[in-house]
């Protein structure tokens, strides 16, 4: 054997544009560190707030890119797929991207900064770490094509998750953190094990490649094994009914602005990673045809529709009857997956744009609430309507929005829903779609009934209106959720494409 | 009994740790028995490189060492160092949330801090 010669090195004359993939990583993994050491609270906020303008404006110019040329795939350090990392951004990933760094445009400059949290305003420069690197990790999640780099990821915005959850005022938000930390961690290592049959079956990592390894072996044990493992550790992330116990604590517990932020992201994130799995490695036909599943995601779904919305009715908590609702709509988005046709997966997949822009939307309102009058309780919200009366409008817009009334966004995503599921013949499952939404009715309008038709009580707290850097971004998110309403096209059209491009009927 | 005995010593392992995190009220043992059911995930990948009779994968002045015919994979190493340190991180993420959780309830048994909380909640209501 001889020894090896050294190759010709060959030079790659590459522009910055070139690098757009990895920079929206590296970037705000890059800005956590330096926050810890700048320290200067105006100047930390104001790069976090760069940082993710940035990856905004990359996002938008990648997705613009891959609907124009195709996919982008990125080889990682030079070394080509599959042996070394590649990102791969196709039209699904770019648009979770924007949905991400869009959200995060909008929530960091929220208000002054430390409001609102249990840290000393010395320390504030640490929260920005923790946020900038949740960004990292969310980024990554989505950008990766490697499926052991989705895991690290996963763990990045996870640990920076439990760590920004206990920064809430009180002490529940303590206990709130580790039992997600320790459910997170259960899924994350779920997923971990998942992959670790996959690569034993396959000797690879890269999806693409996962994808046409397995199509041989696709029926054998270890593959379905790893199939389960894969599901049930992403059903803990994106918060899937019945799996859905660490998140109205968490979201409760949270400061208000990491709850938006959370709330719109985190679980998105987590449905990606979901249709990524399901579709790209395993392909739709093993997943519908072979193992059925279906009869397992249609029956949890609907469970999470219901009970999601049912126990929103009963809370007397704004921020925890929002994160009841949350649940309901992670329950919509997996209803999309399991019809496995085109409408219903558009259906599911806009629906996560959506809810991120409302959800995000009614979180911030409630940081508002919860900033000037101390208090998450629905009693304790009495007469605001007349006291901050702009950022109540948005709750209401932001309420009807996700009833799915018309000219909102939440009526675009139902509409494709209840479209997929009578074209799969299932007109019960569309009559359930309606009735949910009429639960959605109840718990919007209990909190309204409160806000408007109550009197603000003798002797309470002397509240105004929300100054312009909480109100900026609140309407933007709420205005987000009704223009999208009125010009539909714009994001079902992507919806549409992503959906047939992972049902493999066309592009 | 069939499988490779590996199999069965990270099964058993992952099972004892995931035990320990449902059957404890203690919130540091909760976070040993998280720390033993990564651990045994990562002995279930290390123990996925190994190639019978493979030896560790470095040239010997550019030849497979003496008496050698195979490397093992060195690859599912690698991934276990990354998978190491999220593990470290874990573990001293949810370490210091118990201890601030014991500063702030003054124990780290779960039972008693539910029992606290729900009579904050009764107070509230």
């Amino acid at each position: 054997m001889e020894a090896p010669t050294p190759h010709e090195v060959e030079v790659v004359h590459r522009t910055l544009t070139d690098h757009l993939p990895i920079l929206q990583v590296i970037i705000p993994l890059l800005a956590a560190p330096l926050c810890v050491l700048l320290r200067e609270r105006a100047l930390v906020r104001g790069m976090a707030i760069g940082v993710a303008w940035t990856c905004l404006a990359i996002s938008v110019t990648l997705l613009q890119h891959v609907m124009e040329h195709g996919v982008i795939s990125y080889a990682v350090g030079g070394w080509d797929a599959p042996f070394g990392i590649e990102y791969r951004i196709d039209l699904l990933n770019a648009y979770i991207l924007v949905v991400v760094s869009a959200i995060a445009a909008v929530v960091f400059p929220f208000g002054r900064g430390g409001e609102g949290l249990a840290l000393n305003p010395a320390r504030v420069h640490l929260f920005y770490a923790a946020l900038l690197l949740c960004l990292c990790g969310l980024l990554g999640m989505a950008a990766t094509g490697d499926a052991f780099n989705i895991f690290v990821f996963l763990e990045i915005s996870s640990l920076a998750s439990y760590s920004l959850i206990a920064l809430g005022r009180g002490r529940r938000a303590l206990r709130a953190a580790y039992s997600y930390l320790v459910m997170g961690t259960i899924g994350g290592t779920f997923f971990l094990i998942g992959i670790g049959l996959l690569y034993q079956t396959t000797g690879t990592l890269n999806i693409v490649d996962l994808h046409d390894r397995l199509q041989p072996v696709i029926g054998s044990r270890t593959v379905v094994v790893a199939f389960a493992f894969l599901v049930v550790g992403l059903g803990i992330k994106l918060a899937l009914f019945p799996l859905h116990q660490w998140l109205p604590n968490a979201y409760t517990h949270a400061p208000a602005k990491i709850s938006a932020f959370l709330a719109a992201t985190a679980t998105k994130v987590g449905f990606y990673v979901l249709l990524r799995v399901l579709f790209t490695i395993f392909g739709a036909t093993f997943v519908f045809t072979t193992l059925r599943l279906h009869n397992l995601l249609l029956p949890m779904s609907l469970a999470a529709m219901f009970v999601g919305s049912l126990a929103a009715i009963a809370q007397t908590d704004i921020k925890r009857l929002l994160a009841y609702s949350s649940i309901a709509q992670i329950g919509y988005m997996t209803l999309g997956v399991s019809m496995g046709n085109v409408d219903g997966l558009a259906g599911g997949i806009v629906h996560l744009f959506n809810h991120a822009m409302m959800k995000g939307g009614l979180f911030l309102v409630v940081a508002c609430v919860v900033l000037r009058t101390g208090s998450a309780k629905i009693d304790d919200m009495a007469g605001l309507g007349r006291k901050m009366p702009l950022t109540m409008a948005a709750f209401v817009v932001g309420g009807l929005s996700l009833i799915g009334v018309p000219a909102t966004v939440g009526f675009v995503s139902k509409w494709y829903l209840v479209k997929g599921a009578l074209e799969r013949g299932w007109e019960p499952v569309a009559l359930l779609i309606l009735l949910s939404s009429l639960l959605a009715v109840i718990y919007v309008w209990r909190v309204l009934e409160v806000i408007y038709f109550r009197e603000r009580p003798e002797g309470a707290k002397e509240v105004g209106e929300v100054d312009a850097t909480m109100l900026i971004p609140t309407w933007i998110l709420i205005g987000a959720a009704v223009f999208f309403g009125l010009r539909a096209e714009l994001t079902s059209q992507v919806a549409l494409d992503t959906a047939r491009m992972l049902l493999g009927t066309g592009l | 009994m069939s499988g490779l005995p590996i199999y069965w010593m990270a099964i058993v392992l992952m099972m004892v740790g995931l035990y320990t995190v449902i059957a404890r009220d203690n919130l540091v043992k909760k976070i040993m028995g998280l720390n033993l059911f990564q651990v045994a995930v990562i002995m279930l990948y290390v123990s996925m490189g190994k190639v019978e009779e493979g030896t560790a994968p470095i040239l010997d002045h550019g030849h497979l060492p003496e008496g050698f015919q195979h490397f093992s994979n060195p690859l599912p190493h690698v991934l276990m160092l990354t998978a190491i340190v999220v593990g470290v991180a874990t573990t001293a993420l949810g370490l210091a949330l118990a201890v601030r959780i014991k500063e702030e309830y003054g124990t780290v048994e779960e039972d008693e801090i539910v029992l606290m909380d729900q009579a904050l909640e009764r107070g509230e209501g």
